[in-house]
């Protein structure tokens, strides 16, 4: 077809026109869902790692800023007829070996470690599952589940602190460990509060 | 002033666009049979990188974000870097036929360079400001630059040796790059500041 | 050959955008660390190519030569973004993974290539069997490589263990061994085609 500036702008627009609309209509329609997507993830999350409770954490969050710190956590508080049982803190460490790593701690009204779920990393390929399974396992001092951040030293054993390295990965166990105090350090805020 | 020397060091070594994102593959491999045009290349790259990243930084934090059109990034940034490059190159043919003449033949190459686009949408991703993002895009910008030329330094050497038949030319290529990839891995974990 | 056939056979061996055309190199490279994650990289770029393909054939006649470029820009942004917000919407982890290669399906050569070369002159129907053969060789391309590092790095294929992880060369998942994983390949893929010539 030959060009001309009326065909052109004609052609051009109706084209970006119809486009504009079919987005516009596609959005309207996974919006919804997009939102509910992000959602449940952390749904599932606080759910894994915190003790029953029977509230909606994730509506009752709060921001809580570890002492010394700028950036605040996420903190789910995790109630049973009313009374904290426990929380699940989103918490992250920058000390990585690549980028910032993003995990959820819960923890017990003592205190105690119940559970952990990673949620973002940028570490070698595999280490995520990795963290996943070996600060779980019973094997050595790699367990954290149960420990209080409060009486053990949660740094890894070559630092002089009571845990297990993952084998060839001390920098992310020590970012884990790290996300992990940073954590219970709002933990400890917001039980002062209660 | 530390956290720009940390997103320099990171965007040209840790995080080379090329070894650790793999973005702009396309002209890596295609532009670095010769060493001069692989620097061409590279400083063209800069150019619209800087120039599109800040362009598009300000597209969507005054027009995008605030009025909650956040879907039609894809689609508004393409068309923004597509017109930008054309711009360009009339802009540059009018008043700098010299700087044109370098750089006019790897322009029209550049808006499908996912280099530029990866750049722009990455940005938003990590909510850097204007000012850091225009320093990531030169970084990254003298990262691909720093990259293809050493890449295109090894071609030239590679165009001299014999080669097994079926290796010849790209596989061969994608090898060295392989190991290229591996010493740029010496870099990661390193942190500033 | 049957003509319709031929288009298939073009897409997938003949001219296989990933091994022979070296076309789309960036998300080759960059999203084959597992044999799913290829795989998945390569369907969502055929979904999109099938779609532009078959558009962009219906209105070749009434766009002008002039601005035939940025209207193919718009059609194949248009999908791309419309499978973005699919997939956050129902597959929000895969999008994840996937991560920037989504979006940058658009400057996929690929996709501006057979706009150009194809869709821009032959029918919808004929356009429709050429999204889907070079969708496929796409496809089947990114795969095999997922394939290949994955069981070189971690001894799986699709997650299924067919040796101890340990005797794995985790450099093959990470990003040299993607490099050096292709080159082989199409050394390999070369070797084959020259051979049957």
């Amino acid at each position: 077809m030959k060009s001309s500036l009326v065909n052109m702008v004609l052609s051009l627009g109706t084209v970006t026109i119809v486009a504009a609309a079919l987005l516009a209509g596609v959005y309207s329609v996974t919006e919804e869902p997009i939102e509910a997507a992000k959602l449940s993830k952390q749904v599932e999350a606080v759910k894994a790692v915190t003790p029953a409770f029977d509230n909606d954490p994730v509506s009752e969050a709060v921001e809580l800023t570890p002492s010394g710190e700028s950036v605040a956590l996420k903190v789910f508080p995790a109630r049973k007829e009313g009374k904290l049982v426990g929380a699940a803190i989103e918490s992250y460490s920058s000390a990585g070996f690549s980028g910032d790593i993003r995990l959820i701690y819960g923890f017990d009204a003592e205190g105690n470690i119940t559970g952990f779920a990673v949620m973002e990393h940028a570490e070698t390929p595999g280490l995520g599952a990795k963290m996943d399974e070996w600060f779980r396992s019973p094997e050595g001092h790699r367990n954290v589940i149960g420990l209080n951040p409060a009486t053990s030293n949660l740094t890894v054993s070559k630092d002089g602190g009571d845990v297990d390295a993952i084998t060839a990965a001390t920098i992310t166990s020590r970012a884990f460990l790290d996300a992990l105090n940073r954590a219970h350090d709002v933990f400890a805020q917001l039980s002062a509060q209660q | 002033m530390i956290e720009y020397i940390s997103i320099i060091i990171t965007a040209i070594f840790v995080n080379n666009i090329v070894f650790a994102q793999f973005l702009g593959i396309c002209p890596f491999l295609g532009v670095s049979r010769k060493l001069s045009s692989a620097t061409g290349m590279g400083a063209a790259v800069a150019f619209v990188m800087v120039l599109a990243t800040a362009v598009t930084w300000l597209l969507q934090d005054l027009v995008l974000t605030p009025f909650g059109l956040g879907f039609m990034q894809t689609i508004v940034f393409i068309l923004v870097i597509a017109a930008l490059v054309q711009m360009l190159e009339i802009i540059l043919k009018k008043i700098a036929p010299v700087l044109y003449s370098a750089l006019g033949v790897f322009l029209p190459l550049i808006t499908t360079n996912c280099a530029v686009l990866g750049v722009a949408i990455e940005v938003t991703r990590k909510g850097y400001n204007l000012g850091e993002s225009i320093v990531y895009a030169f970084a990254i910008a003298v990262g691909f630059t720093m990259a293809i030329s050493i890449f295109a330094g090894i071609r030239e050497q590679l165009a001299l040796t014999s080669v097994p038949k079926a290796m010849r030319g790209v596989p061969i290529a994608l090898i060295c790059a392989g190991l290229l990839a591996m010493a740029f891995m010496g870099f990661s974990g390193i942190k500033i500041g | 050959m049957n003509a319709k056939l031929k288009i298939l056979y073009n897409g997938i061996i003949a001219e296989n955008p990933a091994f022979v055309l070296l076309l789309g190199m960036c998300p080759t490279l960059g999203t084959t660390g597992s044999a799913m994650n290829g795989m998945s990289m390569g369907l969502a770029t055929m979904g999109v190519l099938i779609c532009s393909n078959v558009v962009i054939s219906m209105i070749k006649n009434f766009v002008p030569a002039k601005v035939h470029i940025p209207a193919y820009i718009v059609v194949i942004a248009t999908f791309v973004s419309v499978l973005q917000l699919v997939m956050q919407a129902y597959l929000p982890a895969l999008y994840a993974t996937l991560g920037i290669f989504i979006p940058l399906i658009v400057v996929n050569c690929i996709l501006l290539g057979r706009a150009e070369s194809f869709a821009s002159r032959h029918n919808v129907f004929d356009s429709f069997l050429d999204g889907i053969g070079i969708g496929l060789g796409f496809t089947v391309a990114l795969t095999i490589l997922g394939a290949m590092r994955e069981f070189l790095g971690t001894g799986c294929i699709f997650g299924a263990q067919i040796y101890p992880e340990t005797y794995g060369s985790l450099l093959f998942v990470l990003a040299p061994g993607a490099f050096i994983a292709l080159g082989l390949l199409i050394a390999l893929f070369t070797k084959i085609r020259t051979k049957n010539a």
